[in-house]
């Protein structure tokens, strides 16, 4: 009998070590650079601090860490936000700031680069909704989606020349990574992660265009009735 | 006795698999280490919510009872009664049900096999087989509480 007890404290431990392995993974991964790359990041990469969508006077600002190969960005982008910005972005009351935070997906970095490289030509947030909506196609196969990415661009009216380019020169290696750096010294550790006026949004896997209503409901209550 | 031991090990089995995919749920793990890709799009997809909650925190729950119904089985005052063994079948089932649903909806509706899910439903399989096989060979004798 006590050697049933061992076993079962054997499998308990071996789980818990994996199982902490796994969440700790998730976080090496995150910060992992290109293979055999040394990114080289320049002031221009440093001051930028992502595409924004909404007006500058929207009194309500949200920054978004995410990654575009990540299942629950796609579902947040795809389910969620077209409610957000018609209600809120396109109303004025909020302002989206996108920033990139490539986990360890096969694909993170690569679709990284797509969206820079789009909105490279002023065309980033036409990129963002194509590979999120496309996400299920490419970011389940073991392909490498660069060509999928291609026709994306192609589809929204880049130019091609320019977008090959610039995905073969990965220029904005550095942006990507300052804007990871700057994510994980933030605190996240997941996508997609929200800070709401500059205070992390609880519960990041349920947020949903309801909450941002109520929360943009709430931080604007008193400006009104000035 | 023999049969609520290999019950215990595989519901702790099948809790450290549920608690793994409900740790990525909730966002404590950032990555499933699933190879193909299909865990995340199984998990992000509608149906690894249930009723607000996240399935797998179903799965946690639901292995944990049969564990512990398991274990307390073991004790020597409960080892020549029934209704460790007949809680355990009830619970078996009921997993077992819930995991040809989710099985069901991986393969008929979304089309995409999450590996630690099917592990989890072979796990279930198991226990509930095991559970079923006590359940007809208790001797009618012990039924006494």
């Amino acid at each position: 009998m006590t050697r049933f007890y061992l076993l079962l404290l054997l499998v308990a431990v071996v789980a818990g070590v994996l199982i902490w392995k796994g969440s700790r993974g998730g976080s090496q991964d995150a910060a992992a650079t290109p293979a055999g790359s040394t990114v080289v990041v320049t002031a221009a990469d440093s001051a930028f601090k992502g595409y924004v969508l909404g007006a500058e006077t929207a009194p309500v600002e949200v920054v978004e860490y995410a990654d575009f190969q990540c299942p629950h960005c796609g579902e947040f982008a795809n389910v969620q936000f077209p409610t957000i910005k018609e209600q809120l972005i396109n109303t004025g009351r909020l302002r989206w700031r996108f920033r990139d935070y490539p986990l360890g997906f096969p694909w993170s970095r690569v679709s990284a680069f797509a969206g820079q490289c789009a909105g490279e030509q002023g065309k980033f947030w036409e990129m963002e909704e194509m590979l999120f909506q496309r996400q299920s196609d490419w970011g389940a196969s073991n392909r490498n989606p660069a060509a999928t990415f291609r026709e994306l661009a192609r589809g929204i009216g880049v130019d091609l020349d320019k977008y090959n380019a610039c995905m073969d020169s990965q220029r904005y290696a550095g942006r990507i990574e300052v804007s990871h750096e700057e994510g994980a010294a933030r605190g996240v550790t997941g996508t997609p992660t929200f800070f709401v006026n500059g205070r992390e949004l609880d519960g990041r896997r349920y947020a949903n265009s309801d909450a941002f209503k109520s929360l943009v409901d709430s931080l604007t209550a008193g400006q009104g009735r000035r | 006795m023999r049969r609520r031991q290999t019950i215990a090990l595989l519901a702790l089995v099948g809790f450290c698999i549920a608690l793994y995919l409900w740790l990525y749920k909730i966002g404590i793990i950032g990555t499933l280490q699933c190879g193909s890709g299909s865990c995340e799009l199984v998990q992000a997809s509608r149906y690894g919510v249930l009723l607000g909650v996240p399935v797998a925190f179903y799965g946690v729950i639901g292995y944990a009872l049969i564990f512990a119904v398991a274990i307390i089985g073991l004790q020597p005052a409960q080892l020549e009664r029934r209704w460790p063994t007949l809680t355990l079948a009830a619970l078996a089932a009921g997993g077992f049900l819930f995991t040809i649903y989710l099985t069901a909806i991986e393969l008929f509706v979304l089309h995409a096999i999450c590996r630690w899910c099917v592990g989890s439903a072979a796990v279930m399989t198991v226990i509930a087989a095991v559970s079923v096989s006590a359940l007809f060979s208790f001797p009618a004798t012990r039924t006494g509480p």
